[in-house]
């Protein structure tokens, strides 16, 4: 995209799409020059090539870009610097002061159109119907340098010297050329348009650090190559995160998509969909199409950088599945009939309304999504709460992150996590707990292992050896692997070591915190029953490894720790949390750039959705629903009483509904038969409704047992909000309408309505300003700010104009911190004879929780089903062989799956994730849950593993189940 | 005891578990807090009934905060 700037007087615009060339430097020292006669001052350490890019210079470049340092190779960016021989390259060379450049000149003109002449000497002249048509730097450039002439050709008859002929003039194979390379689902490579300019190897490095690309051979036969010789994509370490193909100056790296559709002509900023990193994209689209999704650089979570799910796992929303009309049904076991909007909004409304009848207004209630927007989650609870008349709902991050908000709101008074993503820059020593983020938050891990590889010391505290641990050019300090439901003893013993060695921040403590609790805190963890040596039994942790890790995290520099659902998902999972934000005050690690407590957020808008008042005790921004002030201020503003008492969470729902005093549930967006606990018991629950109500994409596993199906609608068919991980509230943009007819938010209005809202919202931002007009955390978040800035961290409000991204600097939230004691108690749940082996269970990068969006793109290529990974010694002495089918069996039930045998897991100790339906991990998992808020306990089951020949009893039966219960009428004629 | 009965005495016995480790002597407090803050009326009911039906499994904690749970609001 060409600019239109006057050099000196306009700087590139904010969100402009200038690439610099390369990366921003940092220096309180500034650096002034001259450049083609415009004055220019840069920050010391920034390349001439950038300096004249800020002046809206663009010097001709192809191994440069602005997101990887320079590599010097392609010659292309000479410049003449007034009296300095020769011409230096203006992408490796540092400004000086007084320094007086010239980037076109004659002599420049000349040796540029030589540098070029020999790139097209061996590139094939095919532009016109080359995918890069358009789009292509090599192309630009040749525009860009006056390029007219090539005079080098191929000799005829061997010999001859380039890439790309397949053949020569007699019909004889150039040995040069390659073919491409078709294997990844979602892009090409084609050696023959490669101008071994490096930018994809480097960034595989230095953005994605996943070092699956190198360049082989020198000179005129240096390749790329993906992996080693003989690997494709494919079979490669490649984890398909785009970045290579995003830096491909060149059609050589191109994605499948544009191949097939061509080029976009528009492009329109969003956000992801899928983890709670909240990467910003631009849909690049054609028509109502996208032809592809790019990370966006001035998206302030992913910084330009992407996974394979946000940047290429999108095609669900075109899926043949998903259903675009409402339907109904009198019973679950008839098949569906598709009906109008109207009548299945109405058939909806009037059982619900007739179950309240009956059975009393608590009688129904609903759950909101995490998937969804804040508009449509605020509307749903508020539905909920205004219009059903009761405090019953709740939301799949009931079965995350619910104890992050009751912990880390005991001790440090609000319930979110404390930094920004970009905090990590500034991070010396981390602790990643209960958490695999290369794999669940792939964009933060690239961040992280940058850091790493620039020395920062990592600890890693999980029962597996996750890809952390041990990667290229990563290593953790300590790796700390400890039972699955020892956390509190772990995070305890940690305190332990840093209390009683007297490595505590005293200073910080005196200042910021509660000293008399402290002191109380501090004779607890000193106790000798809480040292390293004490819990090893228990843990099976190496005490030294264990002493070596607290004293490292306490006197390292600035420590940051991030956590996961490894710690959330436990009986004990609240108390971890605040063990965690003890951990955080103990060592003065809060409150400014580098440090903090980070929960990495499972879904896109779990923060959202809590922050939306999703749970059933609490109204938007987390006020109890006992607060008279706060009922008052949304009685009035929505003319209705509301309930001061706590409504039904999940399983208390389902709970109450296997008793028969709940019989009516409206589920947005949420497969809780697929993702809740206890199969079985859920099963049970949803059976014994009267109406169940099911808005999704596709027919969820949940929507075997529903009423009444309502058709959602995808993240790029609406506008509203995210809320990341990081308390960022990015913009949700509608790039196409919805085919389904209407986006979520506006079905949910259609059913209030139905039972009597009367609610007239015609646009998200209507919503939002609603939020912000009650909700004291977002009173300064409206559509217009956010259109201005991008995105904001809330608290945004009068206090903190800008946004806060990083909180409690001056004070905690709610004044003093807390030193809350944390006692281990053992979960119940306890491997005997019978269940001799710990099931945890985590997600791998590929798919995306339940799986119902992932499992409908090509992803599936990487994980096509859930396996059992068992370690060698469990494994041979059940004589389970790689590949075989086991049973694995638990006292909720039992599934049948395949076996993976890998040291990543302990002895004693089984894994596998929850992607697929016809596995159904969660028919094992307990109804056991947090102490504090029933987030349920997947992280620990006693099982047994035994060899079997396929499939369960219960899965061929469920499979069955399930078929008959999708089951839609023709339609009538 | 059926089972529903069953999870809600785990549940609360849970609960007090974590409030009995902290110090002070406001742990029956905390507890019946705890329970008013997140529990549902009818579940509080049902936790009510067994209480009065004897509170078999229930610990001595939860007992001293149901105590407190049914005084008449001051
Ligand atoms: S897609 Fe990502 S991981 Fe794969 S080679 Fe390219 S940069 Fe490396
Ligand atoms: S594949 Fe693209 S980015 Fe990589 S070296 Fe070749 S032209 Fe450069
Ligand atoms: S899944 Fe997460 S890390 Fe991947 S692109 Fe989406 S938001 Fe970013
Ligand atoms: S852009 Fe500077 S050498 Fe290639």
């Amino acid at each position: 995209m060409k600019d239109f700037i006057i050099p000196g007087l306009d700087g590139a615009p904010a969100f402009s799409d200038r690439d610099f060339g390369t990366p921003e430097r940092h220096s309180h020292r500034t650096v002034t020059l001259t450049i083609d006669g415009f004055e220019v001052s840069v920050p010391e350490g920034t390349s001439i090539m950038r300096a004249s890019n800020t002046l809206g210079i663009a010097i001709p470049k192809l191994c440069a870009t602005d997101n990887m340092e320079a590599w010097g190779s392609c010659r292309l960016c000479a410049v003449e610097v007034e009296g300095r021989r020769g011409t230096p390259a203006s992408c490796t060379t540092p400004v000086t002061p007084g320094m007086v450049v010239h980037t076109q000149t004659a002599k420049l003109e000349k040796l540029r159109r030589g540098v070029m002449e020999l790139y097209i000497s061996d590139h094939p002249l095919d532009c016109l119907t080359c995918a890069a048509n358009g789009d292509c730097e090599l192309q630009d450039m040749a525009g860009a340098v006056g390029l007219r002439d090539v005079r080098y050709e191929a000799p005829v008859g061997g010999g001859m010297e380039n890439h790309f002929l397949r053949r020569d003039a007699t019909g004889a194979p150039n040995p040069e050329w390659l073919p491409k390379d078709d294997s990844n689902p979602y892009f090409t490579y084609d050696p023959a348009k490669c101008i071994v300019c490096s930018r994809c190897v480097r960034a595989c490095e230095e953005v994605q650090g996943t070092f699956a690309l190198t360049i082989e051979g020198r000179g005129f036969d240096s390749r790329v190559s993906a992996g080693m010789s003989g690997d494709t994509f494919l079979s490669s370490d490649c984890v398909s995160c785009g970045a290579c193909v995003q830096a491909c100056p060149t059609a050589t790296l191109q994605e499948k998509s544009v191949i097939a559709i061509g080029t976009p002509d528009r492009k329109v900023i969003t956000t992801c969909a899928y983890c709670g990193v909240g990467c910003s994209f631009e849909a690049e689209m054609r028509g109502d199409t996208v032809v592809r999704m790019t990370p966006w650089k001035h998206g302030k979570a992913n910084r330009g950088h992407s996974c394979v799910k946000g940047r290429f796992a999108w095609g669900y929303a075109t899926h043949k599945d998903r259903i675009l009309e409402p339907m109904i049904r009198e019973s679950i076991t008839d098949p569906w009939e598709v009906v109008s909007w109207d009548e299945a909004i109405t058939f909806a409304a009037t059982r619900m309304r007739d179950i309240q009848a009956r059975h009393g207004v608590k009688a129904i209630g609903g759950i909101t999504s995490s998937r969804c927007t804040n508009e449509e989650t605020y509307l749903v609870q508020k539905m909920i709460r205004a219009v059903f008349g009761n405090n019953n709902t709740d939301t799949c991050a009931r079965v995350c992150h619910s104890p992050t908000g009751y912990g880390l709101g005991r001790a440090f008074g609000t319930s979110a996590g404390t930094q920004d993503f970009d905090s990590v820059e500034h991070t010396d020593v981390v602790i990643v707990i209960g958490a695999n983020p290369t794999d669940g938050h792939p964009v933060f891990a690239s961040r992280l292992k940058k850091r790493l590889r620039e020395g920062a010391k990592l600890i890693v505290i999980d029962p597996r050896r996750t890809d952390l641990v041990r990667s290229p050019h990563v290593e953790a300090a300590h790796h700390l692997p400890l039972r699955p439901g020892t956390n509190v003893a772990v995070v305890t013993a940690l305190a332990h070591v840093i209390v009683t060695q007297g490595l505590y921040d005293e200073a910080f403590i005196r200042e910021r915190c509660d000293w008399d609790e402290f002191q109380h805190y501090a004779e607890f963890v000193a106790q000798d029953r809480h040292s390293p040596e004490a819990i090893a039994m228990l843990t099976g942790v190496d005490p030294n490894e264990l002493r070596a890790a607290a004293r490292l995290f306490a006197r390292g520099g600035n420590g940051a720790i991030y956590y996961g659902l490894g710690v959330t998902e436990h009986s004990q999972g609240s108390t971890t949390v605040m063990g965690i934000a003890n951990l955080a005050m103990l060592t003065g690690n809060l409150g400014r750039p580098g440090v903090g407590v980070n929960p990495l957020r499972g879904q896109n808008n779990v923060q959202g959705a809590c922050d939306m008042g999703s749970f059933p005790h609490e109204l938007p921004g987390y006020r109890h629903v006992s607060q008279d002030s706060t009922r008052e201020v949304f009685e009035k503003l929505w003319g209705a009483v509301l309930d001061r008492e706590p409504g039904l969470r999940i399983p208390n729902m389902l709970d109450a509904a296997v008793e028969g005093t709940f019989k009516g549930l409206y589920v947005q967006g949420e497969d809780i038969l697929q993702s809740d606990p206890d199969t079985k018991h859920v099963s049970a629950g949803l059976a014994a409704m009267e109406c169940v109500i099911v808005q999704d994409l596709f027919l969820n596993e949940t929507a075997n047992y529903a009423h009444v199906f309502l058709p959602g609608s995808t993240f790029l068919e609406k506008d509203g909000t995210f809320t990341n991980a990081e308390r960022r509230i990015n913009r949700v943009r509608r790039v196409m309408m919805p085919k389904n007819g209407y986006a979520d938010w506006e079905v949910t209005q259609l059913l209030a309505n139905a039972m009597g809202a009367g609610w007239t919202y015609t646009h998200p931002s209507q919503v939002m300003d609603e939020i912000a007009a009650t909700t004291p955390t977002f009173a300064g978040v409206s559509y217009e700010f956010l259109e201005e800035r991008g995105s904001v961290q809330w608290p945004c409000n009068e206090l903190h104009p800008e946004g806060t991204p990083i909180m409690h600097v001056d004070g905690f939230m709610r004044g003093r911190g807390r030193f809350i004691v944390t006692e281990y108690v053992a979960t119940d749940e306890r491997t005997g004879p019978r269940f001799p082996l710990l099931l945890t269970t985590g997600r791998i990068l590929s798919q995306y929780n339940v799986g119902a969006q992932t499992r409908r793109t090509d992803n599936v290529v990487w994980h096509d089903q859930d396996v059992l990974e068992i370690h060698p010694h469990d494994a041979e002495v059940r004589g389970v062989k790689e590949g075989d089918w086991v049973r694995l069996a638990s006292r909720a039930g039992e599934t049948s799956l395949r076996a993976l045998i890998t040291d990543r897991v302990s002895p004693g100790v089984v894994y596998t994730t929850f992607h697929h339906p016809d596995t159904q991990a969660n028919v094992i998992t307990t109804d056991f849950s947090d102490w504090a808020t029933n987030c349920p306990e997947y992280k620990v089951t006693a099982v047994q593993v035994a060899l079997t020949n396929g499939p369960s009893e219960w899965q061929v039966d469920y499979a069955g189940q399930a078929e008959q219960s999708r089951r839609i009428l023709p339609a009538a004629e | 005891m059926s089972a529903d009965v069953q999870k809600l005495v785990r549940m609360a016995n849970q609960i007090a578990t974590f409030f009995a480790t902290q110090p002070g002597d406001t742990q029956a407090a905390e507890v019946a807090g705890h329970l008013k803050a997140f529990w549902e009326p009818r579940m509080l009911t049902a936790l009510y009934g067994h209480v009065e039906a004897g509170g078999e499994g229930l610990s001595p904690l939860v007992l001293r905060a149901v105590e407190r749970l049914r005084q008449p609001a001051a």
